[in-house]
């Protein structure tokens, strides 16, 4: 029994310590603040972070619409074409070779570096915001899913063979279910990718999204609506990784029931 | 009645010969075991005979027609079960169908109705991965049965059970077999497995690999579970022992 007590206070407390100790930051972050040992024009505290947050909410909602739409449309088109790269990579071996190590060269290339760039050719509208988000998302899903296709058991491809299977039928029912996990890891990386990618290319011209407003309010200097957006794309980040955990859960039910077998 | 002839295979790799010079012919209904060492060939032949591998020479016929390099058309079952972990139970076991080009529901419907007979009932909306080794050959045997009724190769199908399964699948396994009639060739390296299974017994020795003797086991099915333990048991053992 009292062991029992104890297993279950140390789960608590197991649970609950990310929590204590980002409570804990806050609160010396909030102490240094008050007694004024860090300027408050330097670094905000927490508490005027979240009113400064609470006073410019809906205009922050309303940045974060555009800052939105963009990062799903480069998503969503970098998914696509991050999946249609790895299918052809894994059908054509010389292009595998051909195309791979392009694709590493366009990773090694600062985004903060090309962004410039894209405005200067695509204007200030939403066309190079979409083009840079597609360029930095598209990499983690091709590679994702490629590895995924490789990992693919071979000797089910070979029964699947013997059944008579064409290639078609072979991707349906092996390679591409194989790669799932693979795939969401992948996705995992892309869909914060995709908000940071659009915050940055809304930072070097725009005229609505986080990142217009962050660099309004960086030039008039309220550090603590700086701060406040920023833990605000934290926030959207985190929450899009989740909603991402659980599409998983509903595309692999297979896994999940696996997670929890062994659990029991 | 021949059901499926390989005549003369032979097969070669970089040069020197894998297997050679084999013939082996399965009756209907028939349960034909192919016993030999690791590394003899055993799963060669098997591509071979699946139509995953062309031979050098010789010919493989099912029902008189010729086979050779055709898959599709006998089954095939390996000592993995290669369940898809992703697929329930039922997907798994009707994917022969799925692939032949039946409805995803048609193929549901008739896969389903077997499962009784093959134990699999309640396991339907199962994943593979909740289910014990033995439960899981049962699952890949239906689907090796509804992949082609009329023969099935089965690649060391319970090697990887510990031995109070195995011998519990070894009754399954001829009880099933004698509902369903499936001509079955089987290849195992177990002396024990092949006399309690088979009707007939293939040595594949030597390097190449090459029929060495064929043995008729003459205990009529269904067996009783003491044939394991009987006076014929042990001298059908001892013989096969002298020859490997």
């Amino acid at each position: 029994m009292y062991l029992l007590l104890t297993k279950k206070l140390l789960n608590i407390i197991n649970k609950i310590s990310p929590i204590l100790a980002i409570a804990l930051i806050l609160a010396v972050w909030q102490i240094l603040s008050l007694t004024g040992i860090v300027p408050k024009f330097m670094l905000p505290s927490p508490v005027d972070v979240l009113l400064a947050f609470i006073g410019d909410f809906p205009l922050l909602m309303s940045h974060a619409k555009t800052t939105l739409i963009e990062a799903f449309l480069g998503l969503t088109i970098g998914t696509a074409f991050g999946f249609v790269i790895a299918v052809i990579m894994d059908r054509f071996p010389i292009a595998y070779k051909s195309i791979y190590p392009i694709l590493v060269l366009t990773q090694t290339v600062p985004t903060v570096a090309i962004a410039p760039l894209l405005v200067l050719w695509l204007g200030y509208g939403i066309l190079p915001k979409i083009t840079l988000i597609v360029i930095t998302t598209f990499f983690p899903i091709a590679i994702g899913l490629l590895d995924g296709f490789r990992s693919a058991d071979p000797d089910a491809i070979n029964l699947l063979k013997a059944m008579g299977a064409n290639r078609a039928q072979c991707f349906l029912h092996i390679k591409l279910p194989s790669s799932m996990s693979h795939f969401f890891a992948g996705l995992r990386i892309s869909v914060s990718y995709s908000v940071v990618g659009a915050v940055v290319s809304e930072w070097l011209g725009g005229f609505t999204g986080l990142g217009v407003y962050m660099t309004r309010v960086r030039k008039s200097y309220s550090f603590d609506k700086m701060f406040a957006v920023i833990f605000f794309i934290s926030l959207i980040s985190l929450l899009l990784m989740f909603l991402t955990a659980k599409l998983k859960d509903v595309i692999m039910p297979w896994d999940k029931k696996k997670n929890k077998n062994e659990i029991n | 009645m021949n059901k499926l002839t390989a005549n003369n295979i032979t097969v070669s790799y970089e040069g020197s010969n894998i297997i050679e010079d084999i013939s082996i012919e399965l009756n209907k209904g028939e349960i034909v075991c192919i016993l030999g060492v690791s590394g003899v060939g055993k799963t060669t032949l098997f591509n071979v005979i699946s139509g995953l591998l062309i031979p050098d020479s010789g010919k493989v016929e099912l029902d008189g027609n010729d086979i050779t390099g055709k898959a599709g058309s006998v089954s095939y079952m390996l000592q993995k079960d290669l369940l898809l972990p992703y697929k329930t139970i039922l997907d798994n076991v009707s994917l022969p169908l799925v692939i032949r080009g039946e409805k995803k529901s048609k193929a549901r419907e008739i896969t389903i109705a077997y499962f009784e007979e093959f134990g699999l009932k309640g396991t339907e909306n199962k994943y593979p991965n909740q289910l014990s080794g033995g439960m899981r050959q049962r699952a890949a045997l239906l689907r090796t049965y509804l992949f082609s009724d009329q023969v099935a190769l089965l690649d060391e199908p319970f090697s990887a059970l510990d031995s109070i399964t195995k011998s519990n699948m070894h009754e399954w396994y001829l009880n099933v077999m004698d509902q369903i009639k499936l001509s079955s060739l089987l290849i195992t390296h177990d002396i024990n497995e092949a006399i309690i299974l088979a009707d007939r017994i293939y040595i594949l020795s030597g390097k190449p690999g090459k029929i060495k003797e064929e043995i008729i086991i003459k205990e009529e099915r269904p067996r009783s579970k003491d044939f394991s333990v009987s006076e014929e048991f042990m001298k059908y053992k001892k013989y096969i022992l002298s020859l490997l």
